[in-house]
């Protein structure tokens, strides 16, 4: 039983990694976002924020567009992700809207293979569109001192987020009644980071402003992603970022079965 | 009104590729199943009958294991669909509504990737094969969301024939075609038919039913109020009376003779009869 369900998430993650290569455009629009944030930030306002001498650098010594660049990766890699899954959630309505869900539904193949299918293919185009990103902000100067260790470390963070994210697009992926309620869901995902410490510190913000920014999953996983970039200690943002990655993919993927139960029922 | 009640009796369970009894299903308040009856023996061809909305989709749906019956039961090769679905997937395949391909595949990769899924060896010979039979080897190569109607759901219906399945639910199989597809679809259901595949299709078109149907089932305000083969829902009916009328061709016959299409040369030949008649009537 737990071979056949290897054999069809296998076959159906090629089907739709073969989606991806078909129409690389997904992933491009999927990276082109976050680039043009990357971009926007640095060249546009980052000399201002720079200036105004409120970011502090994140690897002791480095300062200027470079520090920025620095200050701003970990946020901008979120935001790489909250876009991706939106692709995910339109894969998974197509397949529902066009009825071939129906077709592979009333096949003997093992049914949490559908979805498993579709959220291997989601980490794969994400962890490309990542890659993407990280190497336009190298070409803008984006340095790290960190060895392999904390890179791995960052790999597994940016996974769990991945993930959790991933189980939450197969909600609208699998309820949605058109292309714009699914594409509609993550532009939430996008602006959160905005109200973060993921492009300037917290402590400018308002009391209240100040408060939501300090207790939203985006600030630890940034603060956590951006202290293993620069080989400086993680402290208390490591236990709370995983905390969060986990606790999100939990609720996440049960919300989805649940939902996928009802719709199967 | 049953009339194949008396193949029921006589028939033997294993006999019965799908046994519905008193299937009851209902959407919040909208009752759309009232208790379905319907056998469908083994190797036949059983239409389903019925007016948009009437509930064909739904006893399809629940056949094909996609939705729960309220009440009843239902047994396709003699497994439940509510306690053993697993089993029911094993002897099935659906054909739905909507030609259910993968736009972005080409039709070779569709019936690759179903081969795969059903653990069928040589999934590429199976494809090769089907591909051919249903004239789409020119374009086996082509992404899938080039394809006509027709081609699609011949597709459709090719990947649907995959490992065998002894039974097929066809949902209207015909709807949204035009007349040449339309006619592709009736022979290869024929083809099936002979091969000894049970299907269970739905249908709006009477004369789809007639065609292709040993058996008709009519579905009407939830409940199957006539069953049996042609002679048999006839005979419910007044002898039939004589009366001359002047032959029309229909448009269909018409469109078939003028486009030539090779499948409609029996209609198209009628057709022509039918035109040659009409107009010696008028010269009179």
């Amino acid at each position: 039983m737990s071979t056949h369900v290897i054999h069809d998430t296998t076959i159906l993650t090629k089907r739709s990694l073969r989606h991806i290569l078909r129409s690389p455009d997904t992933i491009l629009t999927t990276a082109i976002t976050p680039i043009a944030m990357l971009l926007l930030f640095v060249y546009v306002l980052g000399g201002a924020i720079a200036t105004g001498g409120t970011i502090p650098a994140a690897t002791p010594g480095r300062s200027g567009r470079g520090a920025y660049v620095d200050y701003l990766l970990p946020g901008i890699l979120l935001v790489t992700v909250a876009s991706g899954i939106a692709y995910t959630a339109f894969r998974l309505f197509t397949d529902v809207s066009t009825g071939i869900f129906e077709r592979f539904h009333s096949m003997p193949i093992a049914r949490s293979a559908l979805l498993w299918g579709h959220v291997l293919t989601s980490i794969v185009a994400n962890l490309i569109s990542l890659v993407l990103v990280t190497g336009v902000a190298l070409l803008i100067g984006f340095r790290s001192s960190a060895g392999i260790l904390n890179w791995l470390a960052v790999a597994g963070l940016l996974l769990m987020f991945t993930l959790a994210l991933t189980w939450l697009a197969v909600i609208p992926g699998l309820t949605a009644t058109s292309v714009d309620g699914v594409s509609g869901f993550s532009y939430p995902l996008i602006f959160l980071p905005f109200i973060s410490s993921a492009f300037v510190p917290t402590d400018g913000m308002p009391t209240p402003v100040r408060w939501f920014a300090d207790h939203q999953p985006v600030t630890p996983i940034v603060n956590t992603l951006r202290h293993l970039m620069a080989d400086q200690p993680v402290g208390n943002d490591g236990w709370i970022a995983v905390a969060w990655c986990v606790a999100l993919l939990v609720v996440a993927y049960a919300a989805a079965m649940a939902t996928y139960r009802r719709k199967l029922a | 009104m049953t009339l194949g009640q008396g193949w029921t009796l006589s028939g033997m369970t294993t006999h019965t590729a799908i046994e519905i009894r008193g299937l009851t299903k209902s959407f919040s308040d909208k009752v759309v199943l009232a208790g379905v009856d319907l056998d469908v023996p083994v190797g036949h061809v059983v239409a389903l009958l019925g007016s948009n909305g009437a509930g064909k989709t739904t006893v399809v749906r629940i056949l094909s294991t996609l939705l729960r019956p309220d009440g009843g039961s239902a047994l396709v090769g003699g497994a439940d669909v509510t306690s053993d679905p697993a089993r029911v997937r094993e002897s099935i395949s659906l054909t739905g509504q909507f030609a259910a391909v993968d736009e972005a595949l080409t039709g070779r990769e569709n019936l690759v990737l179903i081969a795969q899924l059903r653990h069928v060896p040589n999934a590429q010979d199976v494809a090769d094969r089907l591909l051919a039979r249903f004239s789409l080897t020119e374009a086996a190569d082509r992404k899938a969301a080039t394809y006509s109607g027709g081609m699609r759901r011949r597709l459709d219906i090719a990947m649907s024939l995959i490992g065998d399945p002894p039974v097929l639910f066809l949902d209207e199989p015909t709807t949204g075609l035009d007349p040449q597809a339309r006619i592709e679809v009736w022979e290869t259901v024929k083809q099936l038919a002979e091969a000894g595949t049970t299907v269970l299709l739905t249908t709006q078109y009477l004369d789809e039913a007639e065609h292709l149907a040993d058996r008709i089932a009519i579905l009407h305000q939830g409940r199957i109020i006539a069953d049996g083969t042609l002679a048999e829902l006839k005979a419910l009916f007044p002898p039939a009376t004589r009366e001359y009328v002047e032959k029309q061709p229909s448009l269909e016959e018409i469109f078939l003779a003028i486009i030539g299409s090779p499948n409609a040369e029996r209609t198209a030949t009628t057709a022509t009869t039918a035109i040659t008649t009409s107009t010696s009537e008028a010269h009179r």
